[in-house]
C-alpha cells in the first residue's frame, strides 16, 4: 500500500501528460476551446459593442470575465469527453488492474481541466490586450481572479465528471455543458441586467454567473469587490463540493 | 500451493437478483495455459473481472499468485496484467507512447528501453510514432498486448484475445501466447473457440450455467468421450487452409 502511495504524484503526471497530449492533439479541443470565445470577444467588441450601453468606455474591459467563463464552460465539455471515452475503450479498466493509485485515473482529468483552461484563459487574455483590454490591478487582486476562476473550473470539472462517468453516449458526455455556455448570456456578462424584464433580471442576478463576473470585473478595474466575491466564492466551493461527493459516488457504482 | 498460480475456491457473483456464478472451483498451474471455455454470457469475463480485481466478489476464496484477492489486491495487481475483450490502448498516442506510459505507470526505470524492446519484439518498430487509430485490428491487438507484457508480471490475463481478429492475426496472437508460456509465464486465456484451447492450452476447464462442470487436460477430456473410432474419410480443405496457403503463396512472390 505504502510503496503505491508514494507514486501517487508520479502516476498524476503521467496521466496529466497523457490527456494534455489528447488536447493539443486535437483541432476541435483547440478551436472550440480558445478561437471560438475569441471569435465571440471580436464579435461582440467589434459588431454589436457599439450599440451596447453598459456605462464604461472601455467594452473590452467589460465582457472579458465574461468570455473567460464561457470558455471555461466549452474546455470543461471535454473533460466529460474524454472520462467517457475512457471508460468506453477499455483502457480504464486496464489502468484500475494496474497497480497504480486508482484515484488518479479520475484526478488526472481534473487537473488536465485545470491545467488546459488556464492556457486558454491566458492566450484569450492576451488576445484581449491585444484589443485594447487594460487593467490597474495589482498582483492581490490578479491572484483573486484566479483563485475564483479556479474554483469555477473546479465546480464546473466536477459537474463534468459526473457527466461522463453516467453518459450512454459520446453526445450525451457533452450535452450537459450547453445550459452551462448559456447561463453567462443571461446575466451582466455581456449588458448590465438593469434593462431587462424584471422576471428575467431576477433570475440574472441571483445567478452564480452574475456574481462571479462582476467580482471579476471589479477586481480587474480596481473598484471595491463588495460582497460578489464572497457570494461568488460560495456559489462555486458549493456546487464543487455537491458535484465532487455526487460524482465520487457515482464512480465507485461504476467501477 | 506454491505452484499454483490461480486457486478459485466457492467462487460465487451475482448481479442483483442474476446468479451468474454459483460456486465455481479450479486451480492453475504455474507456467502453465489455462483455457476458460464457456458459450456466451456464461460467466467467462466476470470470472476475468474478478482475479484481475476490477469486480468484488460475494465469496469464496481466490488466490492470485500467492495472495488473497480480498486482503491484498495491490500485490494482485502488481503480479498480473489484463488484455480485455477489447484492445486497451490510447487511440490518440502512438505505440511507442502507449508503451512508454504503461512502463512509467509501473514505475520502471528504462521506460523508453522497455519501449523499444517491445515494439521490436512484436514487429510495431516501424509504426511506433503513428497514431494508434492508423492501426490496423491485428496490429491494435498486438500492441495491446505488448502493453500486458511491459513489467513482465508473472501472470498475464487474456480475455478472448483473438475475437474479431482474422485468421493471420490470429494465429499471430497464437504464436505470442505460446512464446509466453515457453518464457515461465502463466497464461489465463478465455475463449469461444475451441479450436483455440485445443491448439493451446494445458488446462482446459469449461464454464457452464455458473459452474466449472468440466477440467483437465485435453487428453484427460478426451478420455471422458467413447474412444477414437478409426475411420477414413477424404480430407478436403477448410476454407482457412486455403486461404492462409494462398496468403502464404502472396507473402513468397514479394
Amino acid at each position: 500500500m505504502e510503496t503505491i502511495k508514494n507514486y501517487f504524484f508520479m502516476d498524476l503526471s503521467v496521466m496529466l501528460g497523457r490527456s494534455m497530449r489528447h488536447i493539443f492533439r486535437s483541432m476541435d479541443t483547440i478551436i472550440t476551446v480558445t478561437i471560438t470565445p475569441i471569435a465571440m470577444m471580436l464579435l461582440f467588441v467589434y459588431v454589436f459593442g457599439g450599440a451596447i450601453q453598459t456605462g464604461t468606455a472601455n467594452y473590452v474591459n467589460y465582457l472579458l470575465p465574461g468570455i473567460l467563463l464561457i470558455a471555461i464552460a466549452s474546455g470543461i465539455a471535454y473533460t466529460a469527453y474524454r472520462l467517457f471515452m475512457d471508460m468506453q475503450r477499455g483502457i480504464l479498466e486496464r489502468f484500475h488492474s494496474m497497480p497504480i493509485a486508482r484515484s488518479t485515473v479520475l484526478w488526472g482529468h481534473v487537473l488536465t481541466s485545470l491545467v488546459s483552461n488556464a492556457i486558454s484563459v491566458a492566450v484569450i487574455i492576451l488576445v484581449a490586450l491585444i484589443m485594447g483590454f487594460r487593467s490597474s490591478a495589482g498582483v492581490l487582486s490578479w491572484l483573486a481572479v484566479a483563485g475564483i476562476l479556479t474554483l469555477f473550473t473546479l465546480a464546473l470539472t466536477w459537474i463534468a465528471v459526473i457527466a461522463g462517468l453516467s453518459a450512454k453516449s459520446v453526445d450525451g458526455a457533452g450535452a450537459f455543458s450547453y445550459p452551462i455556455i448559456f447561463l453567462p448570456f443571461i446575466s451582466s456578462a455581456f449588458v448590465p441586467t438593469g434593462t431587462m424584464p424584471s422576471a428575467v433580471r431576477v433570475f440574472a442576478e441571483n445567478q452564480p454567473v452574475t456574481s462571479i463576473v462582476n467580482a471579476i470585473r471589479a477586481l480587474l478595474s480596481d473598484q471595491p469587490v463588495g460582497n460578489d466575491i464572497w457570494i461568488a466564492a460560495v456559489w462555486c466551493i458549493g456546487i464543487m463540493l455537491v458535484a465532487y461527493f455526487f460524482a465520487m459516488s457515482v464512480y465507485k457504482k461504476r467501477v | 500451493m506454491q505452484n499454483k498460480a490461480i486457486r478459485v475456491k466457492g467462487l460465487k457473483k451475482s448481479y442483483k437478483q442474476l446468479e451468474v456464478l454459483k460456486g465455481v472451483d479450479f486451480e492453475v498451474e504455474q507456467g502453465s495455459i489455462f483455457a476458460l471455455l464457456g458459450s456466451n454470457g456464461a460467466g467467462k469475463t466476470t470470472i476475468v473481472k474478478i482475479l484481475t480485481t476490477l469486480l468484488k466478489q460475494d465469496s469464496g476464496t481466490t488466490i492470485v499468485n500467492g495472495f488473497d484477492l480480498v486482503s491484498e489486491p495491490d500485490h494482485v495487481r502488481q503480479s498480473i496484467s489484463l488484455t480485455g475483450q477489447f484492445a486497451a490502448v490510447d487511440e490518440i498516442l502512438t505505440g511507442r507512447e502507449n508503451l512508454s506510459m504503461i512502463a512509467r505507470l509501473r514505475h520502471l526505470s528504462h521506460p523508453r528501453q522497455v519501449a523499444d524492446d517491445l515494439l521490436k519484439r512484436f514487429s510495431l518498430t516501424e509504426a511506433a510514432d503513428r497514431g494508434v487509430s492508423t492501426y490496423s485490428g491485428g496490429m491494435r491487438r498486438r500492441l495491446d498486448i505488448a502493453m500486458s507484457l511491459v513489467g513482465k508480471p508473472q501472470l498475464i490475463f487474456l480475455d478472448e484475445p483473438t475475437t474479431g481478429l482474422d485468421p493471420e492475426g490470429r494465429i499471430e496472437v497464437w504464436k505470442i501466447v505460446k512464446e509466453l508460456a515457453d518464457g515461465g509465464t502463466t497464461v489465463f486465456l478465455t475463449t469461444q473457440y475451441l479450436e483455440e484451447a485445443e491448439q493451446l492450452a494445458d488446462q482446459i476447464a469449461i464454464l457452464h450455467e455458473g459452474k466449472i462442470i468440466v477440467s483437465g487436460t485435453l487428453a484427460e477430456l478426451k478420455k471422458l468421450f467413447p474412444p477414437a473410432k478409426v475411420e477414413y474419410i477424404e480430407k478436403q480443405p477448410t476454407l482457412e487452409e486455403i486461404f492462409l496457403a494462398i496468403i502464404g503463396q502472396k507473402m513468397e512472390e514479394k
